[in-house]
């Protein structure tokens, strides 16, 4: 199961009006070919802060299920944000980690996830529920399940390194309009 | 210098249209952080860059976020004013404070103290460092700023202004 793989079947299993944010690399790219839609934030930066963002957008917005689309490299990059998140508990996020052990966007340099698992990090952290999936069958029935419990959940799936080159095209939307296009449909302006 | 109620100032922050409060803490603003704590209005963040992700969210969201920093912070935080708050234009306030200011400081806040309001000049921030009489209009003039470039704006908090 590659990236693309795996965000073929959690972006269907999501709420429609979730709110998703997508870290940047290649994590962006794949889930932008997997579906946007107007409550879709794309990272084109700021390595390791999608996490953050979405606690942002999770606290302020309590009414809203808020999806964080992360990677192993991002996570590993601000893992204070795993304490934050437990720390703060909003009950409406979910933080999905697709791990491949690397750094795929700038060539696939190895990370460390190999040694330090990621689900224990958010267990030990304090998230509500964590999870660990690692094949496509239950794919799609873990993030059911982690939708219909109170976060922050955390689901850690195990994907292999896909194929050479990017999964999809650079986001075509520019970061600002992004901005204004997210607040919009939050009502926001 | 005179110094300026923290109470008062949370209060021209609320009236500014300023609702969230994150950040990393200096004793330069330990009173500023003490009232939002006691007005259960204050989000403690682990990191500068983190606390710039958090008010990014809030302000997706609709808020009108302050980040709460000594500008030892400013250095680990300038990667998300760059790549995620100039770029997308998420505005954002900064109460950074001023540790080596007039190179009266530790040694380890020296650096940071001699470069600051270039390093903010660099990074094209409009920023002003006010004394007590002009904090309140200070305050007014980052609302407004942020409002019309949608940019962050960093008020600089030097030794004395509140403690």
């Amino acid at each position: 199961m590659t990236l693309s793989d795996a965000l073929a079947i959690v972006i269907p299993a999501l709420p429609a009006d979730a709110v998703r944010v997508h870290a940047n690399g290649y994590v962006s790219r794949a889930g932008f070919a997997a579906g946007d839609h107007d409550g879709c934030f794309y990272m084109i930066g700021s390595m390791g802060l999608a996490s953050s963002i979405g606690l942002g957008l999770a606290l302020a917005r309590p009414e809203r299920r808020v999806v964080v689309l992360d990677g192993d490299g991002n996570v590993l990059m601000n893992p204070g944000a795993l304490a934050s998140i437990a720390a703060a508990a909003p009950a409406n996020l979910l933080h999905v980690c697709f791990d491949n052990r690397a750094h795929a966007s700038t060539g696939g340099q190895r990370t460390i996830s190999d040694r330090v698992p990621l689900d224990g990090l958010a267990r030990a952290a304090g998230y509500r529920a964590v999870e660990r999936v690692g094949d496509a069958a239950a794919l799609g029935a873990a993030v059911a399940r982690l939708v219909a419990v109170p976060g922050p959940a955390f689901l850690h799936v195990r994907i292999a390194l896909g194929p050479p080159g990017a999964p999809g095209v650079r986001i075509p939307h520019a970061p600002a309009a992004m901005t204004a296009r997210l607040r919009r449909t939050l009502g926001a302006s | 210098m005179a110094v300026f109620p923290a109470d008062r100032f949370v209060d021209r922050l609320r009236r500014a249209g300023f609702d969230f409060f994150t950040g990393v803490p200096c004793s330069l603003v330990g009173p500023v952080i003490a009232e939002l704590e006691r007005r259960s209005a204050y989000f403690p963040e682990t990191r500068e860059d983190a606390a710039l992700g958090v008010a990014a969210g809030a302000y997706l969201a609709g808020r009108l976020p302050v980040v709460v920093l000594q500008n030892s912070g400013l250095g680990v935080s300038l990667n998300a004013l760059g790549s995620l708050h100039i770029l997308y234009e998420i505005p954002c306030l900064l109460l950074v404070t001023w540790r080596g200011f007039e190179g009266k400081d530790a040694p380890e806040h020296l650096v940071m103290g001699r470069v600051l309001p270039r390093l903010l000049d660099l990074f094209e921030i409009p920023h002003r460092a006010p004394d007590a009489a002009a904090l309140e209009a200070d305050v007014a003039w980052a609302a407004a700023e942020m409002r019309r470039t949608r940019k962050p704006v960093a008020l600089i908090v030097k030794p004395g202004l509140f403690v």
